[in-house]
């Protein structure tokens, strides 16, 4: 089975265009995912796999291949805000499952960039869902620094990662107490004294001991320190959050970033003076845990509504595998609209949730998450609504590639559309 | 975090607990004849105690309904009074004067949802150790434990299913570490002060019992039997032979010590308790099918049945439900092959489908899992009415558990369990604007006292919220 599947997977590759080409998509329903409404008819040409132009009156150039998206929505490709994509094949199966570095020794030093494996079927399903960039953290290990994630493309080629590093990923709240010893006050000592530390290490001479972090760990994290490798903060509870604004004052060059954040909304005001961007599960509202006590499906609007750059992610909710629901969520919060008392998104500001905003808030936002002039040419055509239910990507193109849509899953679903054995066994159907 | 299997093993404490083997009579007075024939045994010892909620005499007109049989109704009329549903129909419906009366337009009607597969009470919100009350994982047959024993009436979750799922019956099953994991009940999702004030009145019980990989797995960890998918039916089968005996000895006349977990099995063999059999892979269900044959019982549905798409005809020949996820895969070996589109290859092959949930999220979006489990279908280019996947939350989940008869559509007679959504329930646009539980207004999306708060919620951050 697993030749089999190698072999298909990579055959897949093998027939994908190795070089892009100049694609105009016309007569769509144009979502640029920057928050703006969508435009009726309007026309997105990439080349050399980078948008040159989107918009109504957009020309399409001589000699561009024309897709015709009359009836049909363009958008960015969905940006997973947060996912373990690439990490599992199988979860339950130890061997195929890279999520934790947590045995390793290491810590913050741990990167995720060479176990994301464009070949695991969650990428081909996903990519056929128009999800064409995630964000890949890291699971939570034995230490409060779970180690280094990426930003990572769904393209079916041998290279996933957009940029390795991109990120140090820590636990805070029940998490990261589990990982300091069993307290949060553990939490946050081993915060400050893992930093003092990567600092000792950074100044040289004798000062440095090995007590908590290896040399390698020590040298990650003085990046963090000097604010060039952000910091993604796994915190649910609000005086959770509170306490790491009061450290991000302490420690004013970290570029935190909030993740999960079931009660945001409670610190809200606090978190947009701060400016910390948050990564938020769209619809918990269950108090899982004593630090969701006040979890919310309104959560994302409320912060929003007090000026908080607000992402959708998908924390520890089937984050190696079911990304494609991440359309489905952002639809949610537009519904919610419609509650009376409830917070949610317009539709063009949950659309940008799971496109601009991600790659705005993991600093790259001059490449990724728009159809603005000059980004990636991740471009998706949609059947309809692309936040619907009952909607499916016709076209996927990433890096201005058009990507194939066919996955594994198809393949079982086309053997067994009939059930029954005909002249040959199932086996025979391929 | 959320994606659990409810297989963990924290219960060591609840070991204590387990009391199976015990001769004692019940203690129950609700049996109150004279003790000559100490034999009779009472089948209902924990009655259920639930009383409809006043509720007034309401039409909703001008509305889409779907009637949860595969019906459709546009700009139709339903009417209920007296806590049952009294007429359904077109424009014309007469409405009585003097009573609520609610437009529908742009509005869809549903009868309740009922979810065949939750763990809502018995792995309740919070999601502490100290809850884990739905695995009995110290044996791996426990036909002799009662779901309902274990279920915490103050879940928060049940006001979730209840307000953004439409959620008005569920089924609370033991969970899967166990071959035989214990009795399930079916409850209305109505907040009440005892498990019993919950309990769907009239319901028969089910017995959850488990293929695969869990239950090799939990007891193989331990050095125990089984430890391999033959040792899985092994246990069976011997069990089985047990429970046949016991019936046997029990169907005498003659004196026998009483066995609980017996009395479940044979239960089952007399055919008054339904088999809901958690079981992923196609090959497996097939073999499960020739056990019951061999014993004489009969599965009432598959849950978690990620594979039913392979054998939609046996299945369709055993009259065997399939209760499905629209698209969960890959958490498992024994999910690799979960694909978005076996809903709709079992109704095409003219099975019984049902969308499940397991899970305390999803059961707020079972809706949206079956328009997803629909357009999937479509894009195939199977023709499945909108009406036929409301069918596959309401009515095939009530003939599933035994209640048809009383809930799952909007017949007249039925018991007035109706949502009103805002717009078409497959959308993802669209929430219960109004849910009726035997015709009592339980929620009300405009009316901030008519949304449930349970005792844990209160004076807690977020207590009334809209969630």
């Amino acid at each position: 089975m697993k030749h089999l599947l190698f072999v298909a997977v990579a055959a897949i590759a093998i027939a994908s265009p190795v070089s892009a080409e100049t694609i105009a998509i016309t007569g769509g329903k144009l979502v640029i995912g920057d928050g703006s409404a969508p435009v009726e008819g309007g026309t997105v040409v990439v080349r050399d796999g980078t948008v040159v132009a989107a918009g109504k009156n957009v020309a399409v150039p001589a000699g561009a291949r024309t897709i015709d998206a009359t009836g049909k929505w363009v958008t960015p490709g969905v940006f997973a805000g947060f996912s373990r994509l690439g990490l599992s094949e199988v979860d339950a199966v130890d061997g195929t499952n890279d999520k934790g570095g947590g045995k390793s020794g290491f810590s913050a030093a741990i990167d995720v960039a060479p176990a994301i494996d464009p070949f695991r079927s969650p990428i081909a399903v996903n990519r056929s869902a128009g999800v064409t960039r995630a964000v890949v953290a890291p699971d939570g290990g034995g230490s409060i620094f779970a180690g280094q994630g990426a930003i990572a493309d769904l393209g079916a080629d041998t290279e996933p990662v957009t940029k390795a590093r991109a990120f140090q990923f820590a636990q805070f709240g029940e998490a990261g107490a589990a990982a300091a010893g069993g307290s949060r006050s553990g939490n946050y000592l081993h915060f400050r004294a893992m930093l003092r530390e990567a600092q000792d290490h950074a100044a040289g001479g004798d000062a440095f001991d090995d007590d908590l972090l290896k040399k390698e760990d020590a040298r990650v994290l003085q990046g963090v320190l000097r604010g060039e490798q952000r910091l993604l903060i796994h915190v649910e509870g609000a005086n959770d959050m509170l306490r790491l604004l009061d450290l991000k004052r302490e420690f004013p060059a970290i570029k935190m970033i909030f993740v999960g954040a079931s009660e945001g909304w409670r610190v809200a005001s606090q978190l947009a003076q701060a400016g910390v961007p948050v990564i938020a599960s769209a619809l918990n509202d269950l108090p899982a845990t004593f630090e969701m006590l006040g979890a919310t499906q309104s959560n994302i609007g409320r912060m929003k509504d007090a000026g908080v750059k607000v992402a959708i992610g998908m924390i520890n909710d089937r984050d190696s595998h079911q990304l494609r629901y991440t359309t489905q969520y952002a639809g949610n919060l537009v519904s919610l609209q419609r509650v009376p008392r409830a917070s949610g998104l317009t539709w063009d500001e949950a659309f940008a949730a799971i496109s601009s905003a991600p790659a705005e808030i993991l600093g790259f936002g001059d490449r990724l998450g728009s159809l603005k002039a000059g980004k990636a040419g991740d471009v998706v055509v949609w059947d309809g609504d692309p936040l619907e239910l009952t909607s499916s990507p016709t076209h996927v193109l990433i890096d201005g590639i058009e990507q194939p849509l066919g996955n594994r899953q198809d393949r079982l679903r086309d053997r067994y559309r009939t059930p029954q054995e005909g002249n040959l066994p199932k086996a025979y159907e391929h | 975090m959320r994606e659990r299997f409810r297989w963990s093993i924290l219960a060591a404490p609840l070991a204590l607990i387990a009391c199976s083997n015990t001769a004692e009579a019940p203690k129950s007075a609700s049996a109150a004849a004279p003790a000559e024939k100490p034999a009779k045994l009472n089948k209902d010892p924990y009655p259920s105690t639930y009383k409809p909620y006043p509720g007034m005499a309401t039409a909703i007109r001008n509305v889409t309904i779907f009637d949860g049989e595969g019906g459709r109704i546009d700009n139709g009329v339903v009417f209920f009074a007296g806590d049952k549903i009294q007429s359904v129909g077109g424009p014309d419906t007469p409405i009585p004067a003097d009573i609520a009366v609610f437009d529908g337009a742009g509005k869809f009607v549903t009868p309740g949802i009922i979810d065949i597969h939750s763990h809502l009470g018995d792995y309740p919100t919070p999601s502490v150790a100290a809850h884990d009350d739905g695995n009995e994982a110290t044996s791996p047959t426990t036909p002799e434990v009662w779901a309902e024993h274990s279920v915490w009436p103050q879940d928060p979750g049940f006001s979730r299913a209840l307000a953004n799922g439409g959620v008005t019956s569920l089924q609370v099953l033991p969970g899967s570490a166990n071959l035989m994991g214990g009795r399930s009940v079916v409850l209305k999702n109505v907040y009440a002060r005892t498990v019993q004030g919950m309990k769907f009145p009239g319901a028969p019980y089910g017995l959850k019992m488990a293929c695969g990989e869990n239950p090799k797995r939990v007891y193989g960890a331990k050095g125990r039997m089984p430890s391999t998918r033959m040792g899985n039916l092994a246990v069976n089968r011997q069990t089985w032979i047990k429970a046949q005996e016991y019936k046997k000895k029990r169907d005498s006349g003659k004196d026998f010590t009483r066995d609980i977990g017996m009395e479940t099995l044979a239960g089952v063999l007399d055919g008054d308790i339904k088999i809901q059999n958690h079981c992923y892979r196609a090959d497996e269900m097939a073999i499960v099918l020739d056990m019951a044959k061999e014993f004489g019982y009969k599965v009432s549905t598959f849950h978690h049945a990620v594979e039913a798409y392979k054998i939609g005809d046996l299945l369709k020949e055993n009259d065997v439900c399939s209760a499905v996820w629209a698209d969960w895969w890959g958490f498992k070996m024994e999910a690799y092959d979960a694909i978005p589109e076996n809903a709709a290859i079992l109704q095409n092959a003219g099975a019984c489908v049902i969308i499940h949930s397991d899970d305390e999220n999803q059961i707020q979006r079972l809706n949206q899992e079956a328009a997803k489990a629909l357009a999937n279908g479509r894009r195939m280019g199977f023709q499945i009415s909108d009406a036929d996947a409301i069918r596959w939350l309401t009515y095939n989940p009530a003939k599933a558990l035994g209640i048809e008869k009383m809930t799952g559509s909007l017949k007249p007679g039925k018991m007035a369990d109706v949502v009103l959504w805002n717009g078409n329930p497959l959308s993802v646009y669209s929430r219960p604007d109004k849910v009726w539980v035997d015709g009592a207004l339980l929620f009300d999306a405009s009316d901030a006292k008519r949304r449930p708060v349970s005792d844990f919620e209160l004076g807690q951050p977020g207590e009334g919220d809209v969630k």
